[in-house]
């Protein structure tokens, strides 16, 4: 990769694949990938954030690495290339997160196992990765992780406040608040709540955005 | 009686779809007609009824912390976990190649339809997500973990069939321009895991 030098570094071009995936091409409301974490993770702020932040370093790893060996992947054998370097990038974030964060590991169960079937990871590779150089494909996989996270995270922070009155384990609601007769919403919590609030996001973003809206 | 109880719980209480949102990508992206999603449908239960037993037998005699006693009693400290990630992926990808021939010299026709998604099953969640939890429960035996694959993939079959044949008929109501799609989709996601949520505490 030693004709990268023509493009610097930070081009309008490379920056558009950074900025992208926080608006109009977003992973999770446009792409419509990578769901099953982001509604599962929720619950509270702070997983969703270690989530966030992992998702952002498996997917800016793997897409490095594959955009540096897509002249030598055969095209038949790809998906299980892809797979096999997804899953040692999500075995280093795991034995990361166990080392330094074990409560919210546990807390995270299986659900870091399924960072390898997130559909961002494999459809950045194929969509991004794999024809383009190593550092637009790492801010393609930087820019489309924190995509992600930023919905993830606002789902939690909706879900979290209305669900238990809290933000990141602090109170927020005040005490006041539960004696006049607030009552905090249980169903938040539950499953069901999480795929509403993606839809109603869904529904936001795409009356700002007229040219998403199918016809 | 105990099977049993396992096997009606995958399928409606700890269904896929509505309690753990796996595979929700392809779950979204298929339903828009019940052919097609019958046909993922299917390939995700047989997927999920091969990959979860495979997996079991990995994880019960290569993986698991003192698992390799069987080779030699000196291996009984060795704990190979971490590398369960990778292995059941592997596993599953294999498969997934598998049914991707078997589809496309008997149907090519749903090969056609099903398109980018039949590879994707490899990605699907619910498949790993599947695995993963099977390792997590530690089932007594390899039945248990046929019968929680089995389960676990009808639940799935049942959730995409359930939706694509509501998805036919929102076609011809009158949505706001902005929520149709995945938006509407979510939604109606949302309220059929409501819906489910009936079945939790029935016991057999």
């Amino acid at each position: 990769m030693s004709k990268e030098g023509k493009e610097p570094m930070f081009s309008a071009k490379n920056m558009q694949s950074f900025t992208n995936p926080f608006n109009k091409n977003n992973p999770v409301l446009v792409q419509i990938l990578g769901i099953c974490s982001a509604l599962a993770v929720t619950v509270q702020v702070k997983p969703a954030f270690v989530m966030a932040l992992s998702v952002t370093a498996v997917c800016a790893l793997s897409n490095v690495i594959l955009s540096a060996l897509r002249k030598t992947i055969p095209d038949r054998i790809r998906i299980i290339v892809q797979l096999v370097v997804i899953a040692a990038m999500v075995i280093l974030v795991d034995q990361f997160l166990k080392a330094y964060v074990y409560d919210i590991s546990k807390q995270l169960s299986v659900y870091v196992g399924l960072i390898i079937t997130n559909c961002i990871l494999m459809g950045r590779i194929e969509a991004f990765a794999l024809s383009n150089k190593p550092w637009p494909s790492f801010l393609d996989g930087v820019g489309n992780g924190l995509g992600y996270g930023v919905v993830l995270v606002v789902i939690g922070i909706i879900r979290e406040l209305f669900g238990s009155g809290t933000l990141g384990g602090i109170k927020i609601i005040p005490d006041a608040f539960y004696e006049a007769g607030y009552v905090n919403n249980g169903l938040m919590l539950f499953p069901p709540m999480a795929l509403i609030i993606v839809g109603v996001i869904i529904w936001v973003q795409r009356s700002k955005n007229k040219d998403l809206q199918e016809k | 009686m105990e099977t049993l109880n396992l096997f009606i719980k995958s399928i409606f209480i700890d269904n896929m779809v509505f309690s753990f949102f796996f595979g929700m990508c392809s779950y979204i992206a298929v339903s828009k007609n019940v052919k097609t999603a019958m046909g993922l449908g299917l390939a995700v239960i047989f997927v999920m009824l091969t990959t979860v037993p495979l997996n079991y037998l990995l994880n019960e005699y290569v993986l698991k912390a003192g698992a390799l006693q069987w080779i030699s009693p000196a291996f009984a400290e060795v704990d190979l976990s971490f590398l369960s990630f990778i292995l059941f992926i592997a596993v599953i990808a294999s498969f997934v190649q598998l049914v991707e021939m078997v589809v496309e010299k008997f149907s090519p026709s749903l090969y056609n339809q099903l398109g980018i998604f039949l590879p994707l099953i490899a990605v699907n969640c619910a498949i790993m997500g599947g695995s993963l939890f099977m390792q997590q429960r530690n089932f007594p035996d390899v039945g248990q973990a046929v019968v929680y694959g089995l389960g676990s993939g009808i639940g799935w079959w049942l959730a995409i069939i359930i939706m694509a044949a509501i998805r036919e008929k929102l076609t011809y109501s009158n949505i706001p321009n902005a929520l149709k799609g995945p938006g509407i989709a979510f939604i109606v996601t949302g309220l059929l895991g409501m819906a489910f949520m009936i079945f939790s505490g029935i016991q057999l």
